[in-house]
């Protein structure tokens, strides 16, 4: 089987989160990068766990980003995938990004394309859904649980309030959720191995992105805490009903 | 034309979808033309109704094998509809099947999309959407540069109209492509208000020690009508499912109120919940991050504060 495993670079959890160049460029100063969570913990630990049950499983790995990319790419090698591919485009528009993956995909024979169900950074769901559209295959996005057999996957997703299993014939595309598998640290022997498993470099299709960002601002902060004494709940629930008139 | 996509379950309409179609006819009296909803398979709701909601047609492709829920037949049928009744801008929630389709749609009709939108469109330099970013902590203001446009708005980010309207039903006839999934089982919790769906949410942390305590929580849940959450550790514990975890790397929900006990308020945790309307904070620490991002807060101990709110729901509930 081939899995394919789509790997995003962002800022770590706690990076601050200013703008730079008259609030149009996230400021990069200072930042440290990791795998997006949900890229690393859920879609590449689970294909690795995939491989584990069947070592002819194929993992490859891609990211659409500039050199900057390469620690994580290295990383997400380290954990377990085959070999990496890095398309030399710094686009942020996901069209664009989805179309220089979609011509990756094309020319290998992908089971299942992965991602996770959104990055921690532009939160727009969009990689998985744009893929099936030109790639036309079938899509479950959110899925919390995967299990392969033979051509057949069976795929659990999200719906709200519960969740939903879905049978779906190979190949198609999964973003991939909490409870898909557990995060995994990487290893002196993985980290080694890294070094030298192949990162194909390739230069980006030209496509015209569909969107672009014009400016970025931050959310008014809280004008401060108004505290309630622990013995006057009254009081809080009158304050909630009349005041913040949420109840 | 404005086409606003109906998300349903149980053939019941989402509240999501709701507030898509409020914010789809905002968004067609600014550009000067007519909402119209889109509906795939059936539901119980009066779909007159929707005029309520802003929407002048509904359109309705009446076939019971579209309430179960395939991405890659619906995506292709709405770009379709799109098509043919010559939408400019289409309009989905972005709840869980408004991810699954509304970029496979935008990449149908060759249309530039903002998902997580949390604004009307800015129309005085083109067409510029914001959407949250970084989960919550920012704002990006986008640009969309095709004549179509496809926008999924953030849930509980706009609102429900009302107005003195109903909506006519046409019937839309289209080719069903095969299915692409079959479902084979669907688990729904009864009864419990789906979190992101939820207007309250009571949310746990580990300052409650251990799952035996939750009782005073929920008790509180069940006296607001509020749906309940937890932090990470929690959920990463077993005290409570995976499906109440929110935060950066859980859910990210934007209720109307969120209260939150014994959590200590990391980024992680807040950039899930720091949209909603109102955050109310009880801990016993009062150098609790969580302060900081709250609207109210209760130094104290949730084992007797938490009960004591219960009371004094319920007691206002009683006199209401
Ligand atoms: C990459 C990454 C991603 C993460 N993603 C998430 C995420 O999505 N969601 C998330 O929640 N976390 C996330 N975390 C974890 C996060 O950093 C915190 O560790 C976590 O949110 C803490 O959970 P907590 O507040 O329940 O527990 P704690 O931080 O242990 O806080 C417990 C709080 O309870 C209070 N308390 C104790 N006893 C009482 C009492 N009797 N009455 C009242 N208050 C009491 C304490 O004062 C304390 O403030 C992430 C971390 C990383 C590194």
């Amino acid at each position: 089987m081939n899995i394919l495993v789509c790997i995003s670079k962002t800022p770590d959890t706690t990076a601050k989160i200013a703008f730079t160049e008259g609030n149009t460029k996230f400021d990069e100063n200072g930042v440290q990068w990791i795998i997006n969570p949900y890229d690393e913990w859920y879609s590449l630990v689970r294909a690795i766990e995939i491989k584990e049950k069947d070592p002819t499983t194929n993992i490859h790995l891609i990211t659409v980003g500039g050199p900057e990319a390469e620690p994580i790419i290295r990383k997400a090698l380290a954990l377990g995938g085959d070999e990496a591919i890095r398309v030399n485009s710094n686009s942020n528009d996901s069209y664009v990004i989805a179309q220089q993956i979609a011509a990756i995909a094309k020319q290998g024979s992908y089971d299942l394309i992965m991602t996770g169900k959104e990055t921690i950074d532009y939160n727009s769901a969009c990689i998985g859904s744009m893929l099936s559209a030109i790639l036309d295959l079938p899509y479950v996005s959110l899925a919390n649980h995967l299990e392969v057999n033979g051509n057949t996957a069976s795929v659990q997703r999200e719906i709200e309030g519960g969740e939903e299993t879905n049978e779906v014939i190979l190949p198609m595309i999964i973003s991939c959720q909490k409870g898909m598998a557990e995060q995994r640290i990487p290893n002196m022997r993985g980290i080694m191995a890294a070094r030298t498993k192949p990162l194909k470099v390739v230069e980006p299709l030209a496509t015209n992105a569909h969107t672009s960002i014009k400016e970025f601002s931050l959310p008014p902060s809280k004008t401060g805490v108004k505290l309630i004494a622990p013995d006057q709940m009254d009081e809080l629930v009158k304050l909630l009903k009349e005041e913040a008139k949420v109840i | 034309m404005v086409l606003i996509y109906i998300d349903h379950s149980e053939k019941e309409i989402k509240k999501s979808s709701h507030e898509a179609i409020s914010y789809g006819a905002a968004i067609a009296k600014q550009l000067g033309c007519s909402a119209e909803a889109l509906l795939l398979g059936t539901v119980n709701d009066d779909l007159t109704a929707l005029g309520k909601l802003g929407a002048s047609k509904v359109h309705q492709l009446n076939n019971e094998s579209l309430n179960n829920f395939d991405a890659k037949v619906h995506a292709s049928l709405i770009a379709t509809a799109a098509t043919n009744l010559n939408a400019e801008v289409i309009v989905f929630a972005h709840n869980i099947n408004g991810k699954a389709i509304a970029p496979a749609v935008a990449v149908k009709l060759d249309a530039g999309i903002v998902t997580g939108a949390c604004s009307l469109p800015d129309l005085q330099n083109g067409f510029e959407v914001t959407k949250t970013v970084f989960s919550g902590k920012a704002f990006a203001h986008i640009k969309i540069e095709t004549p179509k446009k496809v926008i999924a708005i953030n849930q509980n980010s706009f609102g429900i109209q009302n107005f003195e309207a109903s909506a006519t039903v046409v019937e839309m006839t289209l080719p069903i492509p095969a299915a692409s999934v079959k479902v084979t089982n669907v688990n729904k919790i009864i009864g419990e208000i789906p979190l992101t769906e939820a207007n309250l949410v009571v949310s746990g942390g580990r300052g409650l020690k251990g799952p035996e305590n939750w009782g005073i929580l929920l008790d509180l849940a069940k006296a607001l009508g509020a749906a309940t959450a937890c932090s990470r550790p929690v959920s990463d514990s077993d005290w409570r499912p995976h499906h109440e975890h929110v935060g950066q790397t859980g859910i990210q929900i934007a209720p109307n109120l969120y209260i939150a006990i014994g959590i200590s308020g990391a980024i992680q945790h807040l950039a899930g919940v720091n949209r909603s309307k109102t955050i109310v904070v009880i801990n016993k620490d009062p150098e609790a991050p969580f302060f900081k991002a709250a609207d109210y807060g209760v130094v104290g101990d949730a084992f007797e504060v938490v009960p004591a709110l219960t009371a004094a729901i319920s007691k206002m509930k009683h006199n209401e």
